[in-house]
């Protein structure tokens, strides 16, 4: 099987960590051949942030070059659009469609681009975006973005609700099981 | 069983495995997880040094009582360290010493991008250089035994990429090692330089007998190809993008040690080819070294450079290989910089030194974002210390007049680590230096590891905490104040009385970071747009939680944590009462 490439960006402190761990998880418990690059260190406060987790018989570069992403999980819209040049023809942009203004939009020293979702579906890709906040909110609390994305992210996979839920079940704090079980739920439903 | 492992998790493990027993590191990125993972072995000893010289120390010391020691840092962490390593070159060791290196190609989250490799061949030292998790594991095993083998340091060299890259390994189980008894022995450890001279040719020889070795390691081995128009030779993760790219099409003589060097496998891959393309990220050391031992048709950094990191569309560009390419908007998108996270305590302290328009010595850690708008407050960030030595130099130097008007800020690891040998030379030396320590009780730019202030150990244990405030008097400061940097006025005072006082002084800031899990947050403030007048006041502290829209004040709730400061800037009462 060639390598797919699953790209999860956002702005640090997002939880992108966790939906990696997660996917390398379930990935690895189906037999692939798994490599997961994170970030860590400087660009964690608050910074654009970026996760590769590529899978496959044979994964060699641990990191998804421009071109390459089968899917791209986004955490915020300028993120979504920051990376959308990663995903390859035809590739998924699955998108929250939160909106997070970086500090030289705060400062008046740039804009917020207008109409991102609009002008994101004139690209050569799938975009998938959904209000992950809102849903999030639902849940129980605005942290578990993640988990609804990856509930979403779910249907594009055949693996069943029980590989996903072990895989939760071992990813999470046990405190926060239930709140992000219903979080991947809305997720998979919406 | 197969698990995900972090590079560093893995190379972890591998200490583990060996029966490492000691281990003693400053924190740096890419490098910080090895002995954050090590800490989780009951049997492994580990802790924070306040320095890499001292861990490094520290591991010899481990090490000549016969135990197998580690020490782990970032690249330029090997710079501080670098006076013990080119004497444990010479001395050899007892229990194996393995010392974990981690460059930074891309400059993710360093101030350079220097390449460690130098530093092997300075020292002469074996290096090894794993390309993925399975090889950090292997590799941190094989270095113990390369150490007793061959009775030397040796380097186990991370980069961003493998460190912190998730693969599969298997992990097996831990084969105790048995100490070696301690014995004097002069000649080997004593290096004056009767014994030093004796010492160095044999450092000359191991060399030679270890560039033997890596001529026949297992390794240092070539995996075949289809097409020899071309050999390409790679370590690390160069060697992945170079899979990944060309597959199977060319012969790659893929290096596990990179010092020493093969001297013959490499003119043999040379010869069995056409040409030989070097693919090694940073500085063109294993290039230089094909030149030198006569291979002609080589080529390596005239193609690649010697700057950033590489990934597979720029290898399959020099290589003449498809390059894959995606469809960008043509839109201008706004950069996402790092920022001081909201209810950070640096804020404070921040907004006071650009109020006060200082010039502002700055050294590393989270307040180096100061230096980012709309704060700018740092004029300078060299390395560890700097602030504190440079403002003596900058004040000596230019006189009283500048002193009025120039601090240093340093972070309270970072005072550990090589700030207070400067602020002996303030005292001793006599400058009217104001000195700043950011005591955020926690090493926060490295992910929050504890250090000699904070009262806990690296197990979180408590432990003897350094008094700041005895240490500055002890080592001659007068003048010590602390102030609360959620305190504007405070901070304003504090600063403005020690710039005019014309005697050496430290102000220290003290507030634990926001992000510690035991600092209690009084919530969100409720702003009043009703109130705001759109003056921007609070927009100068570039808190990423205020924003004004339409000439009104907004506060995000998932961010703000209530420090109040932008409360008290705001003279309209819009941001509470
Ligand atoms: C010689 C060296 N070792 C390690 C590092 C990595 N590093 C950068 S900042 C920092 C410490 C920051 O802690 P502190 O001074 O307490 O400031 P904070 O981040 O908490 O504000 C470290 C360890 C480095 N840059 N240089
Ligand atoms: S981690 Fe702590 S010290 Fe660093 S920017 Fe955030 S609040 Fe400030
Ligand atoms: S109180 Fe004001 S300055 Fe402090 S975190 Fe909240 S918005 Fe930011």
């Amino acid at each position: 099987m060639e390598t797919k490439n699953i790209m999860i960006v956002g702005v640090g402190g997002q939880g992108t960590l966790l939906a990696s761990k997660l996917l390398g998880r379930i990935l690895l418990e189906n037999g692939y051949d798994v490599k997961v690059s994170e970030v860590h260190g400087m660009s964690q406060r608050g910074g654009s942030v970026v996760t590769y987790v590529r899978y496959g018989d044979k994964v060699y570069s641990p990191i998804i070059d421009k071109g390459e992403a089968d899917f791209v999980l986004s955490f915020e819209l300028l993120e979504a659009a920051r990376w959308a040049e990663y995903l390859k023809e035809g590739g998924v942009l699955l998108t929250n469609t939160q909106k997070i203004n970086p500090m030289p939009v705060i400062t008046g020293a740039a804009e917020y681009p207008k109409a991102l979702e609009e002008k994101l579906t004139a690209l050569p890709i799938r975009l998938d975006a959904m209000d992950a906040l809102g849903l999030a909110l639902k849940a129980g609390s605005a942290k578990a973005v993640n988990l609804v994305l990856l509930g979403r992210l779910s249907r594009y996979f055949h693996f069943t609700d029980e590989q996903w839920q072990d895989a939760i079940e071992k990813s999470v704090p046990a405190k926060f099981l239930e709140l992000n079980k219903k979080a991947f739920a809305l997720g998979a439903e919406a | 069983m197969k698990t995900l492992m972090l590079g560093n998790e893995a190379a972890a493990r591998g200490l583990y495995e060996a029966g490492c027993s000691f281990v003693s590191s400053y924190p740096g990125t890419p490098s910080t997880e090895i002995t954050e993972c090590a800490a989780k072995y009951p049997e492994i000893y580990a802790e924070w040094a306040p320095n890499e010289k001292v861990a490094m120390e520290a591991a010899f010391g481990a090490s000549l009582a016969g135990y197998r020691s580690f020490c782990g840092m970032k690249h330029v962490g090997l710079n501080v360290a670098a006076d013990p390593l080119f004497t444990l070159s010479y001395t050899g060791v007892r229990g194996g010493l393995v010392i974990g290196v981690a460059d930074d190609a891309g400059m993710h989250s360093s101030q350079n991008e220097q390449d460690s490799r130098h530093y092997a061949i300075a020292a002469k030292l074996p290096m090894l250089e794993p390309s993925d998790a399975a090889e950090s594991l292997a590799f941190a095993k094989l270095a113990y035994e390369i150490s007793e083998k061959f009775d030397t340091p040796v380097l186990l060299k991370m980069c961003t990429r493998v460190a912190h890259s998730q693969s599969v390994v298997e992990p097996s189980d831990r084969q105790e090692f048995t100490p070696v008894p301690y014995e004097k022995n002069i000649a080997k450890f004593v290096m004056m330089p009767a014994c030093a001279k004796a010492r160095h040719p044999i450092v000359e020889q191991r060399t030679l007998s270890l560039q033997a070795w890596a001529e026949t390691a297992e390794i240092n081995r070539v995996e075949d190809g289809t097409d020899h128009s071309i050999g390409l030779i790679a370590s690390s993760t160069s060697y992945q993008y170079v899979k990944e790219v060309c597959g199977d099409r060319y012969p790659v003589l893929k290096l596990g040690m990179v010092n020493p060097l093969p001297v013959k496998k490499i003119q043999e891959f040379a010869k069995s080819v056409e040409k030989v393309i070097v693919v090694e990220e940073l500085d063109g050391i294993i290039e230089a070294h094909c030149r030198a031992i006569g291979v002609q048709n080589v080529a390596g950094k005239e193609l690649f450079g010697c700057i950033g990191e590489f990934g597979q569309n720029y290898v399959a560009e020099k290589l003449g290989m498809p390059v894959h390419s995606g469809k960008k908007l043509d839109e201008a998108i706004p950069g996402r910089p790092p920022v001081m996270c909201a209810g950070c305590p640096h804020r404070g302290l921040f907004y006071t030194l650009k109020k006060n328009k200082l010039t502002v010595l700055g050294d590393i850690g989270c307040y180096t974002l100061g230096a980012a708008a709309p704060l700018a407050a740092i004029d300078t960030t060299i390395c560890m210390g700097a602030s504190v030595s440079g403002l003596h130099g900058f004040n000596k130097a230019s006189g009283e007049k500048n002193a009025a008007h120039t601090v240093a800020v340093i972070g309270d690891s970072t005072f550990m680590h090589s700030g207070v040998t400067g602020l002996i030379n303030i005292a001793y030396n006599e400058s009217t230096s104001t000195v700043i320590i950011l005591d955020n009780s926690i090493t926060g730019m490295t992910g929050h590891q504890q250090n000699p202030t904070t009262g806990f150990n690296l197990k979180g244990d408590p432990c003897t905490k350094i008094d700041l405030e005895a240490l500055c008097h002890a080592v001659g400061i007068r003048r010590v104040r602390v102030v609360d940097p959620y305190d504007l006025a405070a901070c304003d005072k504090a600063v403005k009385e020690e710039l005019a006082a014309d005697e050496p002084s430290v102000i220290i800031s003290r507030r634990p970071c926001a992000l510690l899990k035991y600092v209690k947050h009084p919530g969100p403030i409720e702003a009043k747009p009703e109130k705001c007048v759109g003056c921007k006041s609070c927009m100068k502290l570039g808190c990423p939680a205020i924003s004004v829209t339409g000439g009104k004040v907004q506060i995000d709730n998932t961010l703000c944590t209530g420090c109040g400061l932008c409360r008290q800037l705001c003279h309209k009462g819009a941001l509470g009462e």
